[in-house]
């Protein structure tokens, strides 16, 4: 747990500005704007080459085609119904995952024999590349969505596991040992203490899983997919279509971000006991 | 290891009884068979009294807590102990996600009147303006009131205090010492304080003794009458025999 404290403290004292703002350090304007100059000036430039013919719009599209092409791909549906069907993929591999991965690591965080069962083979599991697995799990569940999905939440069943059961095994002992004095049953044990001691290292689990996914979600959508942002990027390709490779590229970014801010916001929230620590700590 | 892990142990000699005494006779205790820690000992605390167990760094003081809170088994030897019993360590042992009222009624039944209960015995304590806050917000002093609050609200039989004040500056451990006496002469358990402070034992106690060797190599009645001064002669006198007996020579 103090691990995690510190990674959050390190969060706290990092210079992205919303985190600045968070401690409500003054932050001058110019600065904020001068974040934002180089990759402005950088964006220009690449305008400037693409509308000279110094980059072939083979190689690369030009900003503003991108821009356009993200304008027609919404208005005529295609990026929304794509991004819809990625986005169910994502969602329910993720599903999967979080109820395996918490229901494992809590038969092997709770008890010995559980422990014995489930981590050997999770941990040999962990040891290969997921994405060698992928003809394997065409050969298996062919190339409809299973595949997809469950890709995803191989990749993504990892971290939830591994984390939530270090957290659970790093428990204070002191903390057990208080709740036994005062005569707490087991499951009143594992409701109060155990559980709400390892959620910030789940939630750590849940931002790694939520960044493996997407990656899984790339790979699974560019073999034999018939719709998905991948698929849109491949079929992309077939027609030297870079500005649409460039816009699903962009997406992808985008998801990650707001996902990962996603989950953050849900920390924020559920630890919220935490929280107070740092501004305290930082403050005085 | 996961304490949680760990079997219960069976060969549990420690009784619970309802006069409100402890009692223990003959008990050893040793670690993997190693020499023993405690060795034969006995000790004897009457219904609401309070005695202060003292003894040097590693004599076992902690070790015998533990036992007569059941946190460790009893392999040889007896013990028995009033059912309703608490423990205050030296560190609160508040669950930090639980806001103070909810760690003070922890494990309790829950009822609509929780947090009235939690109310009034943090009230008790001085803590009912940290009703709602976090643990990891409070003080040392403020989060000891609150595991104060936490052993209270259980009405116990029997209190046990391991070094609760060790940690606390000098002003704020004054301040605790003027608060266990009085929950101590409203609420009348039997209190077990375990301190290394010669001077809060002689505040507070009723009786102290030392654990020397494994055993109570001294056990001193404190016939003072209460509020105890540190300038009254007999104070004075009871201190430099108290010191004696833990190997200090206090000329
Ligand atoms: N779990 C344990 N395993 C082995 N030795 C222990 C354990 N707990 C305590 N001891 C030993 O028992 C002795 C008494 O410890 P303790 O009761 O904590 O002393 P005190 O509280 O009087 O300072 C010490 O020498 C300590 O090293
Ligand atoms: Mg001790």
């Amino acid at each position: 747990m103090s691990e995690t404290f510190i990674r959050a403290a390190v969060h706290a004292v990092s210079p992205s500005s919303t985190s600045r703002s968070a401690v409500g350090l003054p932050f001058p304007r110019w600065q904020i704007l001068s974040r934002y100059v180089s990759p402005v000036l950088l964006m220009i430039l690449w305008q400037i080459a693409c509308s000279t013919g110094l980059l072939s719009t083979r190689l690369i599209a030009s900003p503003a085609q991108i821009v356009v092409t993200s304008w027609s791909l919404i208005n005529d549906g295609t990026l929304l119904s794509n991004l819809g069907v990625s986005l169910l993929r994502a969602a329910l591999g993720l599903l999967i995952a979080i109820v395996a991965g918490i229901s494992l690591a809590l038969v092997a965080g709770l008890s010995r024999i559980g422990e014995d069962i489930v981590d050997a083979p999770l941990q040999i599991m962990r040891t290969l590349p997921v994405l060698a697995l992928v003809p394997l799990f065409i050969l298996w569940f062919g190339i409809g969505e299973a595949p997809k999905i469950l890709l995803v939440a191989l990749g993504s069943i990892f971290p939830i596991y591994l984390n939530l059961l270090k957290g659970i095994r790093s428990i204070d002992p002191k903390l057990l040992e208080m709740a036994q004095t005062l005569g707490l049953s087991r499951r009143q044990i594992i409701q109060d203490v155990i559980l709400p001691g390892a959620l910030p290292d789940l939630l750590v689990g849940l931002r790694f899983a939520v960044g493996i996914s997407w990656l899984m979600l790339v790979v699974a959508e560019q073999i034999n997919a018939e719709s998905g942002i991948g698929h849109m990027m491949m079929d992309a390709e077939d027609f030297l279509r870079t500005d649409i490779i460039l816009v699903g590229l962009f997406v992808y970014g985008l998801l990650g971000l707001v996902s990962d801010q996603l989950v953050r916001t849900l920390e924020h929230h559920l630890l919220a006991w935490r929280c107070v620590r740092h501004s305290r700590g930082l403050t005085t | 290891m996961n304490a949680l892990l760990r079997p219960a142990p069976e060969e549990f000699s420690l009784s619970r009884q309802d006069n409100g005494a402890v009692r223990v006779r003959g008990l050893t205790r040793r670690f993997n068979g190693g020499p023993p820690i405690l060795d034969r000992l006995d000790l004897a605390i009457f219904p609401g009294e309070f005695v202060a167990l003292l003894g040097r760094s590693g004599s076992g003081k902690s070790t015998l807590l533990r036992t007569l809170s059941g946190l460790d088994p009893v392999s040889e030897g007896q013990v028995f102990c009033p059912k309703g019993q608490a423990v205050v360590f030296q560190e609160s042992r508040l669950l930090p996600w639980k806001r103070v009222w909810q760690n003070v009624v922890l494990g309790q039944d829950k009822g609509k009147d929780g947090r009235d209960r939690a109310e009034a015995v943090l009230k008790e304590v001085g803590l009912s303006h940290r009703i709602d806050a976090w643990p990891l917000t409070l003080s040392g002093g403020e989060a000891q009131r609150a595991a104060l609050a936490r052993a209270l609200v259980r009405e116990p039989e029997f209190l046990m205090l391991d070094e609760p004040f060790a940690a606390l500056d000098a002003l704020t451990r004054l301040r605790m010492q003027q608060l266990v006496a009085a929950l101590w002469s409203k609420h009348r358990c039997a209190v077990l304080l375990v301190t290394h402070d010669v001077d809060e034992a002689l505040l507070l106690a009723d009786r102290a003794v030392v654990l020397d060797a494994g055993r109570i190599r001294t056990d001193l009645k404190i016939p003072l009458d209460r509020p105890r001064h540190h300038a009254d002669p007999r104070f004075v006198h009871l201190r430099s025999a108290l010191l004696e007996s833990l190997g200090v020579h206090d000329d």
